[in-house]
């Protein structure tokens, strides 16, 4: 029995060992940070979400796509809170491809129903005009981008609900342009990046402090649009999270009760056996 | 569904339809007045358990299948359309995406019970081997299925799936254009895939069929693992199985909603949320957890061949376990030294998983090695030798004296 022991043993302790190896090699995990939206009560913060959509619209959008996202999504419930004539209002602002009744391509007035258009014609427009790669497009990024969490984390993600790695990884990204060390070879057209994986992300730094003018007294800063637009992210990968959680809570009290129901008839129906 | 039935129907209907096709005595006789030990504890919930999320799995995918489309162009955007515009998709979808995982956390709970407790062993041995069907059709299923959100992962996933075939040899490549289809991974498997998805479910629910017939044949086994002898030994299903399966059903789905509603990605991979590209490999290509011990075994053999037959005989082998395992006693509560093994099997199954989601290199490779040696020789040396050499502990004269022990 002591031999199994060992063994066990053994094996957990290699296998320590071999996490830690390995997380050494590993790029700069990133800071972890405070969301409404996280745990089971969280809620989008409606102003935060318009920021975020101002910093995506006038910073972003420029050259990525968010094409499963529509105008009045921004309308619905648990999102940014806009009225329905706000978001007739943005819709309005783009200018649609579509084909008229004669069959002649047109231009037209974008309309709620519309999804956001993408800033290039195509994929390979896109890649042309970004030094031979498509920028990724925004409408499941949030749930596209993660970073390791490692033994034990992962299990405690678990009981924490903890499911931010998308928000705080970007986050992380949008600040992290530094200066490459003297001795990091960076590809031409490459930029240091100290959270990108392998550190050389074509995007060159996107947003800096004062870039984005907030009408509601935000700091005008690289960390809050940063913020922001992580926070807005999520929202459009995830719409109905609120809604989500709110029947998570329901569908958890019912659970319960029912659950205890049943033990009480499971210890009175088993006691005439017992 | 043995002997004769005790069923007295009252309704008058039910007599006129008993008399023409007896279906109120054979479920009676099954879900009823069937005996079962009275000595089961929580892990024999399981099988309720299962049963439940193969019809909620059936169930939520009927429905997803109203609104996916299965096309390399449109299948990505039509699974976020469900999650997006489709009332009550988001839930669909993440019940159906996370209940896969359920179902293989219920099998593995289910699988390791039985061996524990010696279930396999006769007269169970086509019991079990039923078992192991079901178990391999739920890992063709599971991988069907992932391939159809078309993300990343879905796309190599599948694409180093299909792989293995080519390593038979001389027949190999020809075998794998005909499962893809094509030269590539592409639409055709994409639509295969997806019909193949949507049938084996029903598959599972013959064998099921097939399983649960055979359980009621044999009888179940028990923690004590010897065979009721008195009516004193067993209790009817209905009330007493069936209102402790619901009561643990019910928790269990706690365990489920609590992944469905909180963290619904937690057991998926990030990159599947990139629509797949033909032209980009994700840095890490990573199967779904409950093939990660099986990946292990087969990253563990350096030879392509030899990995895949490893692969395939890791879960083959399983059904050899009723003639592998030569002890006369079933249950692990009577076999000190087994009950020993047992856990370091668990241990180094695990660990198997975990090396499973690590890159092939270094350490890891080592690991992987000794505890493919460890999982084959579980079977192969261990478990022979064992029930040659253990010393087991007396077994009780019967279920009802082994509870009283346990009480006293």
């Amino acid at each position: 029995m002591t031999m199994h022991r060992t063994i066990i043993a053994l094996t957990l302790a290699a296998s320590l060992a071999g996490i830690g190896a390995a997380a050494a090699a590993e790029a700069t995990v990133p800071p972890a940070q405070k969301w409404s939206f996280s745990g089971p009560f969280g809620k989008y913060d409606e102003a935060q979400l318009q920021r975020g959509f101002k910093v995506y619209k006038e910073v972003c959008a420029a050259c990525h796509s968010m094409s499963m996202l529509s105008f009045r999504n921004l309308a619905e419930p648990g999102g940014p809170g806009f009225s329905a004539a706000q978001a007739a209002a943005v819709a309005a602002e783009y200018k649609i491809k579509d084909i008229d009744d004669k069959g002649e391509p047109i231009e037209r007035t974008g309309r709620p129903a519309d999804y956001f258009p993408s800033p290039f014609a195509n994929e390979k427009a896109a890649a042309a005009a970004n030094g031979g790669t498509a920028p990724p497009d925004f409408s499941t990024i949030a749930k596209a981008r993660t970073y390791e969490r490692g033994f034990p984390w992962f299990v405690i993600d678990i009981f924490t609900q903890y499911q931010e790695q998308g928000p705080d990884y970007i986050t992380a990204l949008l600040q992290g342009y530094e200066d490459a060390p003297k001795d990091f070879a960076l590809p031409p057209g490459g930029n240091y990046n100290k959270y990108f994986p392998g550190h050389a992300i074509a995007m060159p730094k996107p947003l800096s402090d004062g870039q984005v003018t907030y009408d509601d007294g935000s700091p005008q800063t690289l960390e809050q649009y940063s913020k922001d637009v992580s926070a807005f992210l999520v929202w459009v990968a995830e719409p109905h999270m609120i809604a989500r959680k709110r029947l998570g809570f329901q569908v958890m009290i019912f659970l319960l009760v029912l659950a205890g129901l049943l033990y009480f008839t499971k210890k009175k129906v088993w006691s005439a056996v017992h | 569904m043995s002997g004769h039935s005790t069923y007295q129907p009252q309704n008058a209907f039910m007599q006129w339809l008993e008399k023409r096709l007896p279906i109120g005595g054979l479920i009676h006789s099954s879900f009823v007045a069937y005996p079962t030990p009275r000595n089961l504890n929580y892990w024999w919930t399981f099988g309720g358990i299962l049963s439940f999320m193969l019809g909620a799995q059936i169930i939520t995918g009927i429905v997803l299948a109203m609104h996916y489309t299965p096309h390399v162009d449109l299948a990505f955007r039509s699974v976020e359309g469900i999650m997006r515009d489709v009332n009550y998709g988001w839930l669909l979808r993440y019940l159906h995406s996370n209940g896969a995982s359920m179902f293989f956390i219920a099998v593995y709970i289910h699988m390791f019970r039985g061996m524990y407790y010696g279930s396999y062993k006769e007269p169970r041995e086509v019991l079990w081997i039923l078992g192991v069907i079901i178990y391999l059709l739920m890992m063709a299923t599971g991988f069907l299925g992932y391939t159809l959100p078309w993300g990343q992962m879905s796309f190599w996933g599948a694409t180093v799936i299909t792989n293995f075939f080519s390593a038979i040899p001389g027949v190999g490549e020809t075998v794998v254009t005909w499962l893809w289809g094509g030269y590539a991974v592409g639409n055709p498997t994409l639509n295969r895939f997806y019909s193949l998805h949507y049938l084996l479910p029903f598959v599972i629910a013959g064998v099921v069929v097939l399983h649960v017939w055979a359980l009621h044949v044999v009888g179940q086994n028990n923690p004590a693992g010897i065979e009721p002898k008195s009516d004193k030994d067993t209790v009817a299903f209905t009330p007493y199985a069936t209102v402790k399966d619901s009561f643990f059903m019910a928790v269990f789905c706690l365990f489920f909603a609590w992944f469905v509603f909180y963290i619904p990605n937690f057991l998926g991979h990030a990159d599947n949320y990139i629509q797949a590209n033909p032209a980009v490999t994700p840095q890490h290509i990573v199967p779904e957890w409950y093939y990660l011990p099986f990946y292990a075994i087969l990253r563990a053999v350096p030879d392509k061949l030899l990995g895949v037959i490893a692969l395939f005989g890791s879960i083959l082998i399983l059904a050899f376990l009723p003639w592998l395992d030569t002890s006369k006693v079933r249950s692990a509560r009577y076999r000190p030294l087994y009950r020993q093994f047992f856990w370091v099997f668990v241990v180094v199954c695990v660990l198997l998983g975990w090396l499973g989601a690590k890159p092939a290199e270094g350490i890891y490779v080592v690991l992987a090695r000794v505890l493919t040696i460890y999982y084959f020789a579980h079977f192969i040396v261990i478990l022979p030798l064992l029930g040659i050499f253990e010393k087991t502990k007396p077994l009780p004269n019967s279920i009802s004296e082994s509870v009283l022990d346990a009480k006293a």
